[in-house]
């Protein structure tokens, strides 16, 4: 085992991306991702890694030189946040289609507008069908980890999907907690040698990459490329237990918490998880039926594991870091109903849109989550709430 | 410089078979480029005619590797290719000595419109790479809408001659002098229509570490409204006129070359602007006698923008 280090969730992505040693790092900064990348610059600077830093000009640029790095074979990393991966999103897509494995470290953050630098997860539900396989972390622990995971998923091939290890910005990005780290050794041997598929840079071997493709093959293609994101699952099961077997971790697509004998959950992701887990301590000590899954795989989304999870509990809160404007409830509810559909006695479900633009979460407002739950009467019947919001 | 049987003899990197019209500059100006070099070379190109018609999948026209990413980054995607390679040779995974030229191409929208910023960033980070535009003076793809490379009074679909406004109001923007702004180890301008200048200036460019940039007219008969067979002759004309010298600047240094080195010495006439517009349909209407004046005024801006390149070539 390597060293155990007090990192903030950015620089344990740094530490790890150190550790993975990639070809190439292309990125432009963004708060609150910015300390990754300066972290990372040192290590550059200092002769610890290999890598070829490209400091683009924009998001946009970033994500489009990973992607002919990315073209010509190696591993490739980058991290943007809010704004900045909106400017990408049309290269966030282009990524996908060309089936490149980049992992792309997301330091969740509010979308402009009105400009917020703080977190909430409106950046990545605004790519959650780009064609990434997205990961949500509840620690820089989490986050560390998930940096290797997430090259053995998306390198996979059976998979060669890019990969986005998402944060929440600030919250986790810029808290300082004990990380657990792997010796260098360990991280190289895990994720192995790159292993390049069409290589743009193999001029005894032409192939061309993003040619026009219209009605005749464009629809078999993303077909195609839909049978990639479902094999994304099995595989991240795998990769997160024999990485949790061989590291002495616990890790898997989603976290359960209390579950088993719940008669009451909440399901959320990310930091906010951490908290509704002291909550559910709290409330448990005093008797309480509750529970939590938190999902760390967020697509692609495991809906048939949802429903065996949540199957038989009488109430359900979805907490959503996210709006989806005219939509019925955040993407996290939208999918975890529509995964329920299929039972024959269905949990009440609600959501909670909470946090957004980095407005703090509280132990009293989860517990007032649950209390709604618990003193339901009936079964809930899928309303949409905004909590920690004047005028509520 | 190589000679034309010798040029003759090597093997075509962009195949017969692609979609571009009849008689399109773009396709010429590949062919040359990619034949005036033996170096194996990995193509980026930007979305446009030269990226549609070339690669209609399941075809290619490419016997190089080829990428296309999207309209307004063909410079940062193979910026990131050159970056892998020499990722890959630091750590020995290709040998030291191994030789791939990065190129990227762009028309004039991809170069001087949605992609000056990618292409501007590229240059700026010291790429190894050759960026050529084929400027074919409007955004021809999407059916001949202006850009800023259009020059001063030409129709096009979004600046039509009416009967109030003569085409494009504006002067076009000299991005070779941007480029040359950027204090770059190569920079060019080059036409179809000599085409010993411009295989002579990708010779030289290969040679040169760094980043490089080319900036190519590119005559496109549907657009510019000339017949297919006429874009080498417009190509030269647009040289002779002295709208589009053939100059080089290389480290800060500015050359004239070719036909624009022996127009500047006296050797060679320069011809009157009008005997290069009357040529083409899109500027048909300036030879009304109510747009003299806008005549007079396009062949002013020329003589200046052609004396400021003479004053800077002397140095």
């Amino acid at each position: 085992m390597g060293k155990t280090l007090a990192l903030a969730g950015n620089f344990a992505a740094a530490y790890a991306s150190k550790q993975i040693n990639p070809q190439v790092v292309a990125a432009y900064p963004i708060t609150p991702q910015t300390t990754m990348m300066e972290k990372f610059s040192e290590y550059v600077a200092n002769g610890e890694v290999d890598t070829e830093l490209v400091c683009v000009e924009s998001e946009h640029s970033a994500m489009s030189a990973c992607v002919g790095a990315a073209a010509a074979g190696g591993r490739v990393i980058t991290s943007t946040a809010a704004n900045g991966l909106a400017l990408m999103f049309e290269v966030v897509y282009i990524a996908s289609s060309l089936r490149l494995p980049i992992t792309m470290c997301v330091m969740n953050r509010a979308l402009s507008g009105p400009i917020n630098i703080h977190g909430d997860h409106s950046d990545a539900m605004g790519v959650r069908d780009s064609g990434w396989i997205q990961i949500f972390n509840e620690n820089p622990q989490e986050v560390y980890d998930t940096m290797f995971q997430a090259c053995k998923i998306g390198e996979h091939k059976d998979v060669r999907l890019p990969v986005m290890v998402n944060l929440d910005g600030f919250i986790t990005s810029h808290k300082i907690e004990r990380v657990d780290t792997l010796d260098d050794k360990q991280v190289t041997d895990y994720i192995g040698p790159f292993e390049t598929m069409y290589s743009l840079i193999d001029t005894d071997n032409p192939v061309t990459y993003g040619p026009l493709d219209l009605f005749d093959y464009y629809f078999e293609h993303k077909r195609q490329q839909v049978e990639a994101m479902k094999h994304a699952l099995p595989v991240a099961k795998s990769v997160m237990r024999d990485y949790s077997k061989q590291f002495d971790r616990d890790y898997d697509i989603m976290e359960d918490y209390y579950l088993d004998d719940a008669d009451y959950a909440i399901v959320t992701m990310s930091s906010t998880a951490g908290t509704t887990k002291f909550v559910v301590d709290k409330l448990r000590a005093e008797g309480k039926k509750v529970g939590l899954l938190k999902l760390r795989l967020f697509r692609p989304f495991p809906a048939e594991e949802v429903r065996e999870k949540l199957a038989g509990l009488k109430q359900i809160a979805v907490l959503d870091r996210s709006d989806s404007f005219g939509a019925f409830g955040g993407p996290l509810f939208t999918e975890v109903r529509n995964a329920l559909y299929e039972l024959d006695e269905r949990p009440g479900v609600v959501d909670y849109v909470f946090g957004l633009g980095g407005r703090d979460i509280n132990a009293e407002q989860i517990t007032s989550v649950y209390e709604r739950l618990m003193s339901a009467t009936e079964r809930l019947a899928g309303d949409v709430n905004y909590l920690g919001v004047r005028g509520e | 410089m190589t000679s034309l049987k010798q040029l003759s003899e090597r093997e075509e990197r962009l195949t017969g078979g692609h979609r571009l019209c009849a008689g399109c500059g773009a396709s010429i100006i590949v062919r040359q480029i990619l034949l005036a070099t033996d170096y194996p070379v990995a193509v980026s190109c930007a979305t446009g005619c030269l990226e549609v018609s070339t690669t209609l999948y399941p075809y290619t026209a490419w016997k190089t590797p080829f990428i296309h990413n999207a309209f307004e980054n063909s410079a940062v995607t193979i910026s990131g290719a050159e970056a892998m390679f020499r990722a890959q040779k630091r750590i020995g995974n290709i040998p030291e000595d191994a030789k791939v030229k990065f190129i990227a191409f762009g028309g004039d929208g991809g170069t001087y419109d949605i992609g000056i910023q990618s292409l501007s960033g590229a240059m700026e980070r010291g790429h190894d790479m050759l960026y050529v535009c084929y400027n074919n003076e409007a955004y021809m793809n999407t059916g001949i809408q202006r850009s800023s490379a259009t020059p001063r009074g030409a129709a096009t679909t979004t600046s039509p001659a009416g009967t109030v406004i003569p085409g494009k109001k504006e002067y076009p923007k000299d991005l070779t002098e941007v480029m040359a702004g950027h204090h770059l180890p190569y920079v060019a301008q080059a036409s179809p229509g000599y085409y010993n200048d411009l295989i002579k200036k990708v010779e030289k460019a290969m040679e040169i570490e760094g980043p490089k940039f080319l900036n190519t007219i590119s005559p496109c008969p549907r657009g510019w409204r000339h017949p297919a067979n006429a874009a080498i002759k417009v190509g030269k004309l647009a040289v002779d006129c002295c709208f589009w010298p053939l100059y080089e600047v290389i480290d800060d240094d500015y050359e004239l070359t070719g036909q624009s080195k022996k127009i500047a010495d006296g050797k060679r006439d320069k011809i009157p602007v009008a005997d290069y517009l009357k040529t083409q349909g899109r500027f048909k209407h300036l030879f009304a006698p109510k747009n003299e004046e806008l005549l007079e005024n396009i062949q002013k801006e020329v003589d200046k923008r052609w004396e400021r390149l003479i004053k800077l070539s002397q140095l």
